[in-house]
Parts: structure tokens; sequence; C-alpha cells
């Protein structure tokens, strides 16, 4: 279920330039489109950075020396960094066996790894607050034992892995399944352990498209939302994230703050997400160049 | 697709498939199925006598019906835009076409909370599309029209990423040949176009639509909450955390969970259906 997001000018380099067509009749039959996406995307996007900046930089800056804003900052930091190693731990076991070996049922794996695609956030929060309450035998069990998972960093982190958990796996699999599995057999039957050929053919050779994975699910681990603001508690200085804090100062009509706070925070996921396509045009030439030679 | 399938000669080279397998299986169950389970387990186990009535009241169904109504119509429209704007991105050179390019990915790359205050703002009785359109007379802020452009804006790089590879990848000749034969522009993409990107639009429009069912940061400041007129389903489960009451919050996400798994399967299955049959011919 997961989207194949390809960008169409690296997927568009089959065609031929000879039927690269009239550029005046081209801007007619695109405008439509431009008028489209710049009114749904390009006007909110605006308003985000317009709204920063319109008391100035200075009054926009201030919000980044607030101690709950800083606070706000190292928790994201925190959760994204830890989420990304987890899923990425996740992404190249399941990738692999996804890709390496043949079993029964393989379908219903890829939609247990999807799953979180097709969940509310906020239904994927109360799952992790159900599951690591201290309502529940789980959740009692970590509290008898001193571990707050919940309106707490285990929590938190716990519901963004959910969230994320897709997108390296799904990312890397699907790489992987095209790639087939010639190089790891040649290395296999030279002699190599399945250790020796994950970590000296197929992670070197896919690289790329592990990167992709991973730049997306950093991405969304920063941004999420929902899921964490159901197992957050949203204590200030202690559970409350950047976009949790964003809802807090704009709750507060501190629109100042939230805009600028929020312009930080889009610059940065887009900043990542911008890599993760040049990361994915990586991959894609070096597995087409692969499979040729 | 999956090529592993293909080579009997190769299977079981690749040793580890015990714990391998073993290893995803349970990091899947623990991280995703587990705490999904938990969710049913505790609706089975709430007090169905008074939940019951509460999940059919008139509060309960208008927030479905909104939920349900806005993310069809959103996903619609992203559909058909998405189509569009992937054909343009597809077949058409010009200056500027990174920029639309890029623009498709925003809504997937800043976090929902920034859209939905960005929406709010630019919306709301003084924003510039707000101010305007109120001067019109149409209000958008705090109506189910406001819920439906924050979905369509968060559902737009679906529509149009599942349909730019698969219109990439087919042969330009098609479209000369019609046209070589006499067939307008509108004709060629209407007859020889469109009917193989079918499964691929159908797969946008599931996404989108899937996106758009649970989508809450984009919509909460948007939406103004009123309970009957704009209350979306997943506030529905923040309203009853709020009050404590986690059999009820479990309810409502069970009913969420399941009427989109069963929206989403019959979709799955109807592109399954249109694939075979453009297979076939």
């Amino acid at each position: 279920m997961i989207v194949e997001v390809r960008s169409p000018a690296a997927a568009a380099t089959g065609t031929a330039p000879a039927s690269v067509s009239r550029a005046p009749a081209n801007i007619l039959a695109a405008l439509p489109a431009l008028a489209f996406v710049a009114v749904l995307v390009g006007l909110p996007l605006a308003t985000v950075f317009y709204e920063a900046v319109r008391s100035g930089f200075a009054a926009a800056a201030s919000v980044f020396s607030e101690p709950y804003a800083q606070s706000a900052i190292v928790l994201t930091l925190e959760v994204a960094a830890i989420t990304v190693v987890a899923n990425t731990v996740f992404g190249v076991l399941a990738g692999w066996t996804l890709a390496k070996y043949r079993f029964p049922g393989k379908a219903w794996l890829i939609a247990a790894i999807d799953l979180p695609l097709t969940v509310s956030p906020v239904v994927a929060g109360l799952a992790i607050l159900l599951t690591f309450g201290p309502h529940s035998p789980i959740g009692a069990w970590f509290v008898a034992h001193g571990v707050h998972v919940v309106f707490a960093l285990p929590g938190i982190v716990l519901a963004t892995i959910f969230v994320t958990f897709p997108y390296v796996a799904r990312t890397y699999s699907t790489y992987l399944l095209e790639q087939g599995r010639e190089l790891e057999e040649a290395a296999l039957s030279l002699g190599a352990s399945v250790w020796q050929t994950l970590w000296k053919v197929t992670l070197p050779s896919s690289r790329w498209a592990l990167l992709t994975g991973v730049l997306l699910c950093n991405a969304r681990a920063m941004g999420e939302f929902g899921a964490v603001s159901v197992v957050s508690g949203r204590i200030r200085g202690l559970t409350d994230t950047v976009p949790l804090h964003v809802e807090i100062l704009y709750n507060e009509d501190a629109f100042v703050g939230a805009f600028a706070l929020s312009a930080a925070l889009a610059t940065v996921t887009m900043v990542f997400s911008a890599m993760r396509t040049i990361a994915e045009r990586r991959g894609q030439t070096i597995g087409v160049s692969q499979r040729k030679s | 697709m999956d090529r592993s399938l293909g080579t009997p000669a190769s299977r079981d080279i690749v040793p580890g498939r015990a714990l391998a397998l073993g290893t995803t299986i349970a990091l899947a169950t623990l991280a995703v199925l587990m705490p999904l389970a938990v969710v049913v387990l505790v609706a089975t186990t709430a007090d169905w006598r008074t939940l019951g009535p509460e999940l059919v009241s008139s509060r309960m169904t208008a927030a479905f019906r909104l939920t349900f109504g806005a993310s069809l119509a959103a996903a619609l429209v992203d559909g058909v835009c998405g189509t569009y704007i992937a054909w343009v991105l597809v077949r058409r050179r010009f200056t500027g076409i990174a920029l639309l390019d890029a623009l498709v990915d925003v809504p997937l790359a800043i976090p929902t909370a920034v859209a939905g205050i960005a929406l709010a703002t630019l919306y709301g009785a003084h924003g510039w599309a707000g101010a305007f359109l109120e001067a019109h007379g149409l209000h958008v802020a705090y109506t189910p029209l406001g819920i439906g452009i924050a979905l369509a804006f968060v559902g737009l790089p679906f529509a149009v990423r599942a349909v730019t590879p698969v219109l990439a990848a087919l042969p330009k000749e098609f479209e000369e040949a019609a046209a070589s034969l006499g067939a307008n522009r509108v004709v060629t993409f209407a007859r020889v176009v469109l009917p193989q990107l079918v499964p691929a639009i159908l797969a946008g429009f599931a996404l989108a639509l899937a996106r758009g069912l649970g989508e809450y940061g984009s919509v909460l400041f948007i939406s103004g909450n009123l309970p009957l007129r704009t209350e979306i389903a997943p506030l529905l489960i923040m309203a009853k955390l709020e009050e404590y009451d986690y059999h009820g919050a479990a309810a409502i996400a069970t009913v969420l969970l399941v009427s989109s798994f069963l929206l989403l399967l019959a979709i799955a299955l109807l592109q399954r259906r249109l694939t075979t049959r453009s297979v076939r011919a």
C-alpha cells in the first residue's frame, strides 16, 4: 500500500528529447495545474513563513530563547534519533527477510508492516496508551519497576515508531526485491557468511535506497503530532515536542511564536524531504547501472 | 514483481530464514499488531449497554458521516486533479516545472500541525484567502468545506505520486499513434492514456482517502470542532480520552478502524479486478 514515490523528472529520462512538445502549448496546458497547486499548497506554505516574520525577524527569533521551546526542540531531536535507529534496524531486517527468503504468507507480513499507514495517528496513540498505560498489565509491570512509559519519553518514542514503522522497511524491501538476489547468492557460494553478505554485499549496494527510507522516517518522526499528543500528557519542559508546542502557542494566541517554531520545523522536515528525493534519484541510477552491467 | 518466487533452483541458498523471519514477525507484532489488538480487546470489554446507544447517537453518526463524506470528497478532488497534475509533470516540459514538482511534495514534507495552523490562519476571517472568500459570502473556517480543503491538501501528494511512475512508464508511441490517426488531445487522453492509468488512479485515491479518514493535525485548527457540525471521528476519540473514558475511546477507534479497512478493502478488490482485466486485454 505504500506509494511508489518517484520523481517524474528521473522517471521521464527515458523519453526521447524528440518527443518534447512546443513550450507555449506546454505552459497553457499546465497553467490550471500550477494555479491549483499554488492555491492549495503554495498559499498555506507562504502563510507559515509570512506569519512567522510579519512582526520582524527579532520577534520571530525570540521564541527560540524560551526555555520551553528549547526543551521541546531537544525532546523532538531525541525522539527522532531513537525512532530512526529503531526503525532502521527493523527496516534492514524486514527488507532482507522479505527480499531474500521465500515463505508462505509474505503478503500478510507486508500488509501487517503497512498497517500504520492506514491507521489514524490518534488511534495509533490510543493503542500505545492502552497497551503500555498504567491500566494495562504491561504498563503496570513497568510502573512496578519504576519505568513510566506513557506521559513520558518511552511512550512518545513508541507512538512515533508505530506511525513511522513502514517507511524504512517498505522503501528498502521494495528496492531489494527489484534487485533480485543474485549478488547475495554469488557471495554465499564463494563462502561468505550471512553477516558478511549483508554487511559487505547487500548494504553497500543498497545504501541509497536505505538512506531514502531513513530520511523519510526522520522527517515524519520530527513532525508527528496526533499520535504523540495522545501519549505525551503535554507536560511543558518534559513531554512537550515541537509540534505539540506549536499547538500550545497557537491556542494561547502567541501566533508569532507558533509560526516561527512552525517555520523552523517545516524548513528542517522539507530539507530532509528534499534530501530523500536526491537519495532516491541516486539509488535509481545506481540500481539501473548495476542491473545493466 | 517478486523474483524470489520465480527461481526454484535457488531455493534455500540464503541461510538464516527462520531467525530473520521470526525476528521480523516478532517485532512487527510487538510494535504494531499487539497495540492494535489491545484497542479492539478494550473495546469488546466495554459496557455495551451504555456504549451501544452512544455509538448510534446523533453526535457520533454526524462525526462519522462528516469524516467519511469529507474524506471521500477530498480524495475525489485529489484523484481527478492529481491525475491531471501527474500528466503535466510527466508529459509537459517548461521552466517552473521543478517548482510544481517540489510543491506537490510539500504536504508530505511539512508536519500536520504546521499545516493545520497555516490553513486555519489562511482561511480565517483575517487570512489572505479567508478575507477574500468571506467578502463573497463563502465561509471556509469552521465549516465542512474547510475540513475538505485540509484533507485535499494532505492527500494531494498520494494521488499525484501514485500516477506519475505509471504514466512515465507508458510508451509515448500509443499517444503519438492516436494523434497521427486524427484523435485530438482530449480524446487521446480519455481513450488511450486514461484506461491504462485507472488502477494507479484508484491506488492514489485509496491512499488519499485512508490518510483523510484518520487525519487529525491539519483538520484540528480549521474545523473549530463543533459537535454535530464540524467534529471529525478522531476528535471524538480525543474527547473521550479527556474524560478518561478509555473504553469509549477504544470503541470509537475500533469502529473507525473497521470501517476504514472495509472501505479500503473494497477499493483494493476493485483495483485488482481492473488490473487483471487490463492485463488480459
